[in-house]
């Protein structure tokens, strides 16, 4: 660490104002901040100092990710394998190494992109580099199916880098959230390469690694997917193999979807440590699960007799992008409500349209997206209402006061 | 007054780039968002508003001092009706296939903002000569960004221009795909805020 700092100290120099490249300072100022706290206090004004400032924060939001990235990568070859038919001949790191992969790619790209277009903007206006794209950048590859092109997922995160972040002003001010954009922007302008019954599953091999042809019966739909394309009003949800597949293997994560979305296990890990570090708010992430809960319910005891409704309440929630979404999409502290009676709203809310997309809209599996992006537009008026609520609440207690 | 004078060049050209009716008066979005996924209906209706306004313009100039004020909006209405249903049963006549395409959009013309707008601010008080610029200015200005528009969004979401395949087969075997988001509305939005968004930086006086 001391290392570290005297090399820092060293460059300092050559990158502060009159030094030899001092173009690139919020560059470096960037790289700092991002190793060391700042030692700079505000000269003004009374503040209230924080050990934590937002790159630590942006930081403990990827470590949350980690167990949901990791068990992806896993997921992804073992999908890969089974499809294949060779995964009970393949062993556990082969698997996992097949997955990294295939996702590696994904988030080098997500990053360069997004990044580049951050740095450039910092550098260009001289101001110093926002840390709001680290967990963006991250969350990008973990909700695209594997099998979306690299091309368009550049595409994508340049425009929500710029659209949903940029000409708001940068990292906080975002109305949406910016990894929800760029999902929303691949799935309305590639819908072929995001949904549907052939991206979520690898099926070629990489590097002449899991080379082998498919193997008969084969099917790539998400649970979700065979749900709401179901014609029947009951449906037993099917691994890719054919074979049925149980509300266990969901829980686990073992079922073909987005790369980090599966494992519900995986996503509970990255929730607490978001909750015990106050990261994300409980109140939100609870609400958006009583909200899907009671609204996937509703539906099963309103005699609406299609597949999507009658799927058991408790499957609603673990199926598809529910968990991820409600952990680390939801609970986003600049994009949701901010009042504490709004965090109420807000998530159940997110639950409450979540599911009735799911159920009412058939042309989409999925509603999660959507309804997190339909809420994230709201939450400012939420704020509104309850601020207003509360302020004409206490102008009524202190008219009583003064009678 | 000559007929091209220095003030008879400005109300034509203020409109097409400095007082354009579309980006910096935002008048006729909504027909802007409609017509632009492709680039012969969005060339089809700048002309069409070109030659309603321009004549609207005049009409109503010819008439101003006879139009009770009380009523100058119905007056103004008429003749703008007349001159849009004179143009759709034109379209309708020879290009069918376009006047199919912007369905309603042609009819929806009467109620198009820049048209009351010019009406209004310029005809009712200015002579015939300097309407007709002025309608010809607002009308050109408009279809400038519609063509603009359009031709990004016809490019990137259909792969072709005018209907022709622009975008070769090869680039589409080796992967490329055509943007679906560009034929929906709201990318004509996005696009025109990015055109308002140039305009901005270049003259930070709008």
């Amino acid at each position: 660490m001391n290392a570290l700092r005297k090399l820092l100290d060293k460059m300092k120099p050559t990158f502060s104002e009159g030094g030899k490249l001092s173009m690139f300072r919020s560059v470096f100022d960037g790289f700092e901040t991002f190793l060391f706290v700042p030692n700079a206090t505000s000269k003004s004004g009374a503040h209230i100092h924080d050990a934590n400032d937002s790159k630590r924060l942006m930081i403990m939001v990827v470590i949350a990710l980690m167990p949901a990235l990791l068990f992806g990568m896993y997921n992804v070859g073992y999908q890969h394998y089974l499809a294949i038919g060779q995964l009970a001949t393949t062993g556990f790191w082969t698997l996992f190494w097949f997955g990294f992969l295939a996702v590696l790619p994904k988030i080098i790209v997500s990053y360069l992109v997004g990044l580049g277009i951050e740095f450039t903007v910092a550098q260009w206006k001289g101001e110093e580099i926002h840390e709001g794209f680290l967990v963006s950048g991250m969350l990008i590859p973990m909700i695209v199916p594997v099998e979306c092109p690299l091309w368009i997922m550049a595409i994508a995160t340049a425009f929500a880098v710029v659209f949903a972040k940029e000409i708001f002003g940068g990292t906080g001010m975002n109305i949406v959230n910016v990894a929800l954009v760029a999902r929303a922007f691949l799935f309305f302008s590639y819908p072929t390469k995001m949904s549907g019954d052939n991206v979520w599953v690898r099926t070629d091999g990489i590097l002449g690694l899991g080379d082998g042809n498919v193997i008969d019966g084969f099917t790539g739909a998400t649970p979700l997917g065979q749900v709401g394309s179901a014609l029947e009003s009951q449906v037993q949800v099917t691994d890719i193999a054919g074979q049925a597949s149980s509300t266990l293997d969901a829980v686990i994560g073992l079922i073909p979807g987005s790369i980090g979305e599966t494992s519900v296990i995986a996503i509970a890990l990255g929730a607490i440590l978001l909750l015990v570090t106050r990261v994300a708010s409980w109140k939100t992430m609870l609400s958006v699960f009583a909200g899907g809960a009671l609204t996937a319910y509703l539906f099963n005891v309103s005699g609406i007799d299609t597949a999507v409704a009658n799927l058991p309440w408790y499957q609603h929630l673990i199926y598809g992008g529910f968990c991820f979404g409600a952990v680390f999409m939801a609970t986003d502290p600049v994009t949701s409500a901010r009042t504490e009676a709004g965090k109420w709203i807000y998530g159940f809310m997110v639950g409450f349209m979540a599911i009735t997309i799911r159920v009412l809209n058939p042309g989409y599996p999925e509603g999660m997206m959507l309804a997190i992006l339909l809420l994230n537009v709201c939450a400012p008026l939420i704020d509104h209402c309850v601020v207003q609520a509360n302020i004409s609440k206490r102008l009524k207690r202190a008219k009583s006061i003064n009678q | 007054m000559g007929l091209f004078s220095k003030q008879n060049k400005e109300v034509f050209a203020t409109p097409l780039l400095n007082n354009n009716p579309v980006t910096v008066q935002i008048l006729g979005i909504c027909s802007a968002l409609a017509v632009t996924a492709k680039l012969g209906p969005a060339l089809v209706m700048g002309i069409s508003v070109t030659i309603i306004l321009a004549l609207a313009n005049v009409v109503i100039s010819l008439l101003r001092n006879t139009i009770p004020n009380r009523i100058r909006i119905i007056v103004q209405l008429v003749v703008v009706a007349a001159l849009v249903t004179i143009v759709s049963l034109i379209l309708k006549a020879f290009v069918y296939d376009v006047s199919v395409q912007l369905s309603v959009y042609v009819g929806l013309i009467i109620t198009n903002c820049i048209l009351m707008g010019r009406l209004e601010a310029f005809a009712m008080a200015n002579k015939p000569w300097a309407s007709l610029l002025d309608g010809l200015g607002n009308g050109f200005g408009y279809a400038i960004i519609l063509v603009i528009v359009a031709f990004f969004r016809e490019l990137l979401g259909s792969g072709t221009l005018m209907g022709y395949q622009v975008i070769p087969e090869a680039v589409y075997n080796a992967g490329y795909m055509n943007n679906g988001l560009m034929i929906l509305p709201p990318m004509a939005l996005i696009l025109l805020g990015c055109i308002i968004w140039v305009q901005r930086a270049k003259n930070p006086e709008l």
